[in-house]
C-alpha cells in the first residue's frame, strides 16, 4: 500500500494560526490565520479535495491585525474567532473578535489557487463583535463551546478567563463570568481547552509550568498540576473519547499524557521532539493517534494505544459476536498492541507552531509552519486499516 | 661281541668325559681310533701294524721300533704291578672292619632282650597300682564336686545380706553383677521353696536398688561418668533402654537448655560464638559421645542383643540432637543477624570459622546427622546478608560522598567565589579514589570468608556461589549498576524540579561514569575476578553490558547537563525578551547586560568543561570568526518578497536567502546527544540557548530601536560564541535566523549600520 505523497502549500506571510472548520463535516477545509505586520493579513480557507490530491483555497482579509489564534465555530460554518495584534502608534494589545465569512466567498470567489489575480481583491471578513477586553488584558486564545450551539466563548487574556455569551446572531457578546488567575508576579495563561466532557462545564488551562482545571459552573479552580512541564506549558488537548485524559506539550520538549484524577504523575511521557512541542492534539474519532508538532520542525504522529479507549484496537461489532469461532481466533491474535511512534513528518523547514485534525476526514491532517508552509498529511494505510478491520 | 664292545666304549667316553677331554681331542680319537695302526686305538691291530712296519720301515728303524716297544711294555708292567700291590692292601682293611661290626652287632641284640624282659615288669606293676588306687579317685572327686556346690549354695544364702551390705555401702556395681551371677540359678531352682525365698528377697533388694539408682539418674546432679554407670547397670538390670534413653536425653536436654540460656545474655559475637561452642556444643558432643557409649556402641549379650537397641537410641540421638541444634541454631541465627556493622568482618568470620569448626565435631561423633549441614546452611546465609549489607554499605558510601561532593561544590562558591570550578578535577579523583577504596576493602572483608584457613571456605558453595553469584553479582555488579541507575536518577527527578541539582555535579558524575566505562569497572571485575577465582560456571553480567551501562549514564548525564545548563542561559535570554518593550526601547547604545552575562556564563561553563573533558574537534575557523556582518536584513528582500518559490501557490514573504541557506544547510537538532568533548557540550548549550532567543523574538513585536538592540546583541554574540562551538556557521545560522525573525516583527525596519554595531560592540 503506497501512502500518498503530502500536498503542500504556501502562504506567502508568515503564519501561526491554524483550526480546521469544526462546523463542517464534509469538505476537508482549513482555516489559516497569517501574520504580517506591514501587509493586509488574510484568512486562507484551504479545501483539499481527497480524492484528486488538489488544493483550493479562498482568501479572506483580515484587516484588524496579524493572527495569532484562530479557532472556528461548532455551530455555524461562516463564524469564527481570531485573537489578533493591534498597533497602534507605540502601542501593542491583542484583541479577541468575531468574524463572519462573506456568504459569496464559497461560490463566488472559489478560484483554483494558481489564480494570481485572486490575491488582489480578496473580500474582507464582516466583524460580528468585539470580545472586549480593554480591562483584561490581551487575549491569548479563544474557545467555542465544544459541540455547542455557537453561543458561549472562553477568552483567555492575560490572567483572566473570560465567559461569553453571544446573541442569536452573534453580533454582541457578554460576560456571563470570568475567573481570574491570582498568585505571585505577573500571571498569564499560555493555552486553554474547552472540555468535550461533563457537559462542557470544565476548562483546562496552562501557565507557566502548570495546568489548571476549572468548573465553568462557580468559575473555580478544580485541579491544578504544578510543574506540569519542566518548562513552559505550549498547549493542551483533551481525549475525546475518555474524560478524564488530557495531553499536553511544553519546552522540555515532552508531550505528557493526564489522568486528571492522579495529577502527581503522568500517565505516560514522550519525548521524541528535539525542541518545544507546540501543539498536540488527539485525533477526533480514534484517540490513540496523536500529533504533536514541535520548533524542531518535525510533525509526529503518535499511536498511544496503550492509554487510548481502544487499548485492544477496534472493538468487536456483535455480529462479529454471533460467530463464536472466529471471534476465538480474533482474540488470538489481537494482542495489546504497543505505544509506537507512528510517522515523523520532516517536509517543514520552519518551526511547527499548529497542528490540527480535519473535522470531515479523521485520516487527514494539517501542519503549519511558521515560513507560511500548510502540509497537509494522510495516516499511513496501513494503520488506517490496522484500526479499522 | 660287538654289543660288548660298544659298551665298553660308552664307558670309556664316559670316563673321557670324566677327564674332561674335549670334543676335538675326541673326534681325532676317533679318527685315530678307527686306525687299526693306532698302538694306543681301539682298533689296533697287531697283525696289520706289524705287516705295515715290516713293509714300511727298515731294519734300524724296526729295531728302533722293538727297543721303544719293549721299554714301553717294561714300564707299563710295573705300573700295574704298583696299582694291583695298593688296592690289595686297601681290601684287606676292609675286611678286617667288617669282621670287628659283625661281633658288636651280636653284643647289642642281647642287651636289647634284656630291656624288652624289664618293661613287661614294669608294666604289670602299674597296672597293679592303679587297679588299687581306683576307688579312693572316684571318692576324690565326688568330694570336690560336693564342696563347689556347697559354696554356691553358700553364696546363694549369702546373696541377699551382700546385696544388702552393697547396697548400704552404694557398690552398685558389684552388687548387679552378683545378682546377674545368681539370677540364672535362682531361676532355674525357683520351684524349691527355700530357693524361691532367696529369689524373692533378692527381688526386692534389687528393685530397691534399681530404685535408688533411678533416683540418682533422676535427680541429675551426677557427673556424666556417674550417670553412665548408672544406665550401665539399669540395663543390666533389664531396666526398658527406650525409656532410660528418654530419661538421659531429657537429663541432658535440661542442662543444654540452661547453657543457651546462659548464651542468651552474651553481647560482644565472638564471645558468644566461644561460649556456645565451649559450653553447648561441647556439652552436646560429650552427651552424644556419652550416649553412643551407653545406648548404642557397647557389646550386646543375651537377650539386648534381640532387642535391636542401638537402632532405636540411634534415631532418639538423632532427633534430640537436631531438636537441640535447631534451638542453638535460632539463636545464633538471630545473633549474626544482629551483626550489622560492617566496620570489621573478621571477627564476624572468625566466629562463624569457629562455630562452624565445633560442629564439625559433631559431625565425627554422629555421622548421619544434618546439624553440620544445617550449620554450613546458616553461615552461608550469614555470608549472604553480609553481602547484602556491604552493598548497602556501598551504597550508602556512594551517596554520602555525592553528598560531600554536592557540599563541596556548594561551599566555596559560598566563600570564595569563583574557586569551585577549580577544584573539579581533585573532587573528581577523590571521589573515584575513595570510592574504589572502599570497594577494595569491602573485597577484602569479604575475602575473608573464602581465606584458606577457614573451614567454611573449602565448601562448595564458598567456592563456587559465593564467589561468582555473592561477590560478583550481588556486590560489585550491582554496586556498578547502582552508581549508573543513581546518576539516571539525577537526570530524571532533576528535569521536572528544576534543575535541583548542581550543573558541575552532573558533569563531574557523567565523567566518573565514563571513567567507569573506559577503566573502572574492568579494572574492579578483574580484580575480583583474580581475588576470588571466580569461575564463571553460572552466568554472569558481561563487562561490556556494565560499560554499555556506564556509558549510556555518563552519555545521559552530560546531556541533561547540556540541557540544565542550556535551560539557565535560556531562561536568562527569555526573560530578557519578554520583559522588556521592544515597541519603545530607546535607540541602542550599548550591548545589554544580559549578552555579556551569557558570554561570561558561557565562558565559565567552558572553564568547567574544560576541567574534565578533553578539547574536542571542531572545524577550521574563517580569518573573520568574530566580524561577520549579517546579511540578513538587506535591500534584496523586498525584491524577492513576490518571486515565485518552490510551491506553486504563493510567493513567499520569508527572507530568501535564508530559506536557500535552510534548503542546503542540515536539520539541526537543538537537544540532540552530544559527545565526551568540551566543544560539542558547548554547541549543545549554545544551539539551545540561541534557539530559545529565536523562538522568544518571534513571540514579540518590535520598534526600530528594539531591532537594533537585537542587532548589536546577535553581533556581541558572534563576536564572543564562534570560539566556543565545533562549527561557528551553526552561530551563524542561528544569529542569522534571530535578526531576520526580529527583522520581521519589526513595525519600522530600520536596521543599523555594521560600522555603528560595532563600534557599540568594542565599546562593551
Amino acid at each position: 500500500m503506497e501512502d500518498d505523497a503530502p500536498v503542500i502549500y504556501g502562504l506567502e506571510f508568515q503564519a501561526r494560526a491554524l483550526t480546521s472548520q469544526t462546523a463542517e463535516s464534509d469538505a476537508i477545509r482549513f482555516l489559516v490565520g497569517t501574520q504580517s505586520l506591514k501587509f493586509d493579513n488574510q484568512i486562507h480557507i484551504i479545501d483539499f479535495d481527497d480524492e484528486n490530491n488538489i488544493i483550493s483555497k479562498s482568501v479572506l482579509q483580515h484587516q484588524a491585525g496579524e493572527i495569532w489564534h484562530i479557532s472556528a465555530s461548532p455551530a455555524d460554518k461562516a463564524v469564527l474567532t481570531t485573537c489578533y495584534n493591534k498597533t497602534s502608534e507605540s502601542r501593542v494589545v491583542t484583541c479577541g473578535a468575531v468574524w463572519r465569512m462573506p456568504p459569496e466567498w464559497e461560490s463566488g470567489s472559489h478560484e483554483s489557487p494558481d489564480d494570481p489575480h485572486n490575491s488582489h481583491n480578496p473580500q474582507n471578513l464582516e466583524l460580528l463583535c468585539h470580545l472586549d477586553n480593554s480591562s483584561h488584558g490581551n487575549a491569548s486564545c479563544v474557545l467555542w463551546e465544544p459541540m455547542g450551539d455557537g453561543k458561549h466563548v472562553i477568552s483567555l487574556a492575560d490572567n483572566h478567563a473570560l465567559l461569553w455569551d453571544l446573541t442569536e446572531s452573534s453580533t454582541q457578546a457578554t460576560i456571563s463570568s470570568s475567573a481570574t488567575l491570582e498568585g505571585k508576579g505577573q500571571l498569564k495563561f499560555t493555552a486553554g481547552k474547552w472540555s468535550p466532557h461533563h457537559n462542557c462545564t470544565q476548562l483546562a488551562t496552562a501557565n507557566d509550568t502548570a495546568i489548571r482545571g476549572w468548573d465553568l459552573r462557580t468559575m473555580s479552580q478544580i485541579y491544578c498540576i504544578e510543574n506540569a512541564h519542566g518548562q513552559l506549558v505550549r498547549d493542551l488537548d483533551f481525549n475525546p473519547n475518555k474524560q478524564y485524559y488530557l495531553a499536553s506539550c511544553g519546552d522540555d520538549c515532552k508531550v505528557k499524557f493526564w489522568d486528571v484524577r492522579n495529577i502527581n504523575e503522568p500517565v505516560k511521557t514522550l519525548e521524541e521532539h528535539s525542541h518545544w512541542v507546540w501543539s498536540v492534539r488527539f485525533n477526533h474519532s480514534h484517540d490513540q493517534l496523536v500529533l504533536t508538532g514541535s520548533s524542531d520542525s518535525r510533525v509526529i504522529l503518535s499511536n498511544m494505544v496503550s492509554i487510548s479507549s481502544e487499548p485492544f484496537g477496534h472493538l468487536v461489532d456483535d455480529d462479529d459476536l454471533s460467530d463464536g469461532e472466529d471471534n476465538h481466533q480474533d482474540e488470538k491474535t489481537k494482542e495489546p498492541l504497543q505505544d509506537s511512534i507512528i510517522s515523523t513528518y520532516e517536509e517543514h523547514e520552519d518551526s511547527v507552531y499548529a497542528v490540527e485534525w480535519s473535522s470531515a476526514d479523521p485520516w487527514l491532517f494539517a501542519s503549519l509552519s511558521y515560513d507560511g508552509r500548510l502540509v497537509i498529511n494522510r495516516v499511513p494505510r496501513a494503520l488506517k486499516y490496522h484500526i479499522l478491520l | 661281541m660287538y654289543g660288548n664292545f660298544s659298551r665298553k666304549r660308552r664307558v670309556h667316553g664316559m670316563l673321557k668325559l670324566y677327564y674332561g677331554l674335549n670334543e676335538e681331542g675326541k673326534t681325532v680319537d676317533q679318527a685315530e681310533s678307527m686306525n687299526p695302526c693306532d698302538i694306543n686305538g681301539t682298533h689296533f691291530d697287531p697283525e696289520v701294524y706289524l705287516n705295515k712296519l715290516r713293509r714300511e720301515c727298515s731294519l734300524g728303524e724296526l729295531m728302533d721300533q722293538e727297543t721303544c716297544m719293549v721299554k714301553q711294555i717294561r714300564s707299563l708292567d710295573s705300573d700295574m704291578q704298583t696299582l694291583v700291590y695298593e688296592n690289595y692292601n686297601k681290601f684287606i682293611s676292609a675286611t678286617d672292619t667288617i669282621r670287628k661290626m659283625k661281633n658288636d652287632f651280636k653284643k647289642m641284640e642281647d642287651e636289647m632282650d634284656c630291656l624288652s624282659t624289664n618293661m613287661a615288669a614294669i608294666t604289670e606293676f602299674s597296672a597293679h597300682i592303679s587297679g588299687t588306687l581306683q576307688d579312693q579317685h572316684a571318692q576324690i572327686t565326688k568330694l570336690s564336686g560336693v564342696h563347689t556346690l556347697l559354696r554356691k549354695l553358700q553364696f546363694l544364702f549369702e546373696l541377699p545380706a551382700r546385696l544388702n551390705k552393697c547396697l548400704e555401702l552404694q557398690a552398685y556395681s558389684q552388687a548387679v553383677s552378683s545378682h546377674r551371677r545368681a539370677r540364672c540359678v535362682l531361676q532355674q531352682y525357683s520351684h524349691m521353696p527355700s530357693f524361691r525365698g532367696i529369689q524373692d528377697d533378692c527381688h526386692a533388694i534389687m528393685d530397691k536398688l534399681a530404685q535408688e539408682l533411678r533416683q540418682k539418674f533422676r535427680d541429675g546432679g551426677s557427673s556424666a561418668k556417674d550417670l553412665s554407670e548408672c544406665v550401665e547397670l539399669l540395663l543390666q538390670l533389664d531396666e526398658p533402654a527406650e525409656e532410660l534413653c528418654d530419661k538421659f536425653l531429657i537429663h541432658a536436654q535440661s542442662r543444654l537448655e540452661a547453657n543457651l540460656r546462659g548464651l542468651e545474655a552474651e553481647t560482644d559475637i565472638l564471645e558468644f560464638i566461644d561460649r556456645g561452642c565451649n559450653e553447648f556444643v561441647s556439652s552436646l558432643c560429650l552427651v552424644i559421645a556419652s550416649y553412643q557409649e551407653l545406648f548404642v556402641n557397647r557389646p550386646q549379650e543375651g537377650e539386648l542383643a534381640s532387642k535391636n537397641i542401638p537402632h532405636m537410641a540411634i534415631g532418639k540421638l538423632h532427633a534430640f540432637v537436631d531438636a537441640m541444634a535447631t534451638c542453638y541454631f535460632l539463636l545464633v541465627e538471630r545473633r549474626i543477624q544482629e551483626e550489622k556493622s560492617v566496620g570489621d568482618n573478621s571477627l564476624l568470620v572468625r566466629a562463624l570459622d569457629r562455630f562452624h569448626r565445633r560442629l564439625q565435631a559433631v559431625a565425627k561423633l554422629l555421622p548421619g546427622s544434618a546439624v553440620p549441614s544445617q550449620g554450613t546452611e546458616i553461615v552461608v546465609r550469614a555470608a549472604r546478608e553480609r553481602i547484602k549489607q556491604y552493598l548497602a554499605a556501598l551504597q550508602r558510601f556512594y551517596l554520602d560522598s555525592l553528598r560531600d561532593v554536592r557540599q563541596a561544590l556548594a561551599a566555596p562558591r559560598l566563600a570564595t567565589g569563583k574557586d569551585a570550578p577549580a577544584s573539579l578535577p581533585e573532587l573528581l579523583s577523590s571521589l573515584s579514589a575513595s570510592i574504589l577504596n572502599q570497594i577494595k576493602s569491602v573485597l577484602a572483608s569479604v575475602h575473608l570468608f573464602t581465606a584458606k584457613d577457614i573451614t567454611f571456605s573449602n565448601k562448595p558453595y564458598f567456592k563456587g556461589e559465593f564467589c561468582s553469584q555473592g561477590v560478583r553479582e550481588s556486590l560489585v555488579v550491582n554496586f556498578i549498576k547502582f552508581v549508573c541507575q543513581s546518576s539516571r536518577q539525577f537526570c530524571e527527578s532533576a528535569g521536572d524540579r528544576g534543575g535541583s541539582t548542581p550543573p558541575a555535579l552532573l558533569l563531574l558524575l557523567s565523567r566518573l561514569c565514563l571513567e567507569y566505562e573506559t577503566s573502572t569497572i574492568t579494572y574492579i571485575l578483574t580484580l575480583t575476578d583474580e581475588q576470588f577465582l571466580v569461575q564463571h560456571r553460572s552466568p554472569v553480567t558481561a563487562v561490556a553490558a556494565l560499560c554499555g551501562e556506564a556509558r549510556e549514564a555518563a552519555q545521559k548525564l552530560l546531556n541533561h547537563y547540556v540541557k540544565v545548563q542550556g535551560l539557565i542561559i535560556s531562561q536568562m535570554l527569555r526573560k530578557s525578551v519578554e520583559t522588556r518593550d521592544w515597541v519603545n526601547t530607546i535607540e541602542p547604545r550599548n550591548v545589554r547586560a544580559v549578552m555579556k552575562r551569557v558570554v561570561e556564563d558561557t565562558t565559565s561553563i567552558d572553564v568547567q568543561v574544560s576541567l574534565l573533558y578533553e578539547e574536542g574537534t571542531r572545524k577550521a575557523h574563517s580569518s573573520d570568526s568574530s566580524k561577520r556582518t549579517f546579511s540578513v536584513y538587506s535591500g534584496s528582500r523586498q525584491q524577492t518578497r513576490y518571486a515565485p518559490s518552490y510551491t506553486p501557490s504563493a510567493a513567499m514573504d520569508t527572507n530568501f536567502l535564508s530559506n536557500i541557506h535552510k534548503l542546503f544547510s542540515e536539520r539541526i537538532d537543538i537537544f540532540s546527544p552530544v559527545e565526551f568533548n568540551k566543544v560539542s557540550v558547548l554547541t549543545g548549550i549554545i544551539k539551545i540557548s540561541l534557539k530559545t532567543f529565536l523562538e522568544c523574538v518571534r513571540l514579540r513585536t518590535f520598534g526600530r530601536y528594539g531591532l537594533q538592540q537585537i542587532q548589536v546583541d546577535c553581533n556581541y554574540l558572534q563576536m564572543y560564541l564562534w570560539r566556543f562551538v565545533s562549527d561557528e556557521n551553526l552561530v551563524h545560522f542561528l544569529l542569522d535566523e534571530i535578526v531576520g525573525s526580529t527583522a520581521h516583527r519589526c513595525l519600522d525596519p530600520a536596521p543599523m549600520e555594521q560600522s555603528v554595531i560595532e563600534v557599540i560592540c568594542e565599546r562593551g
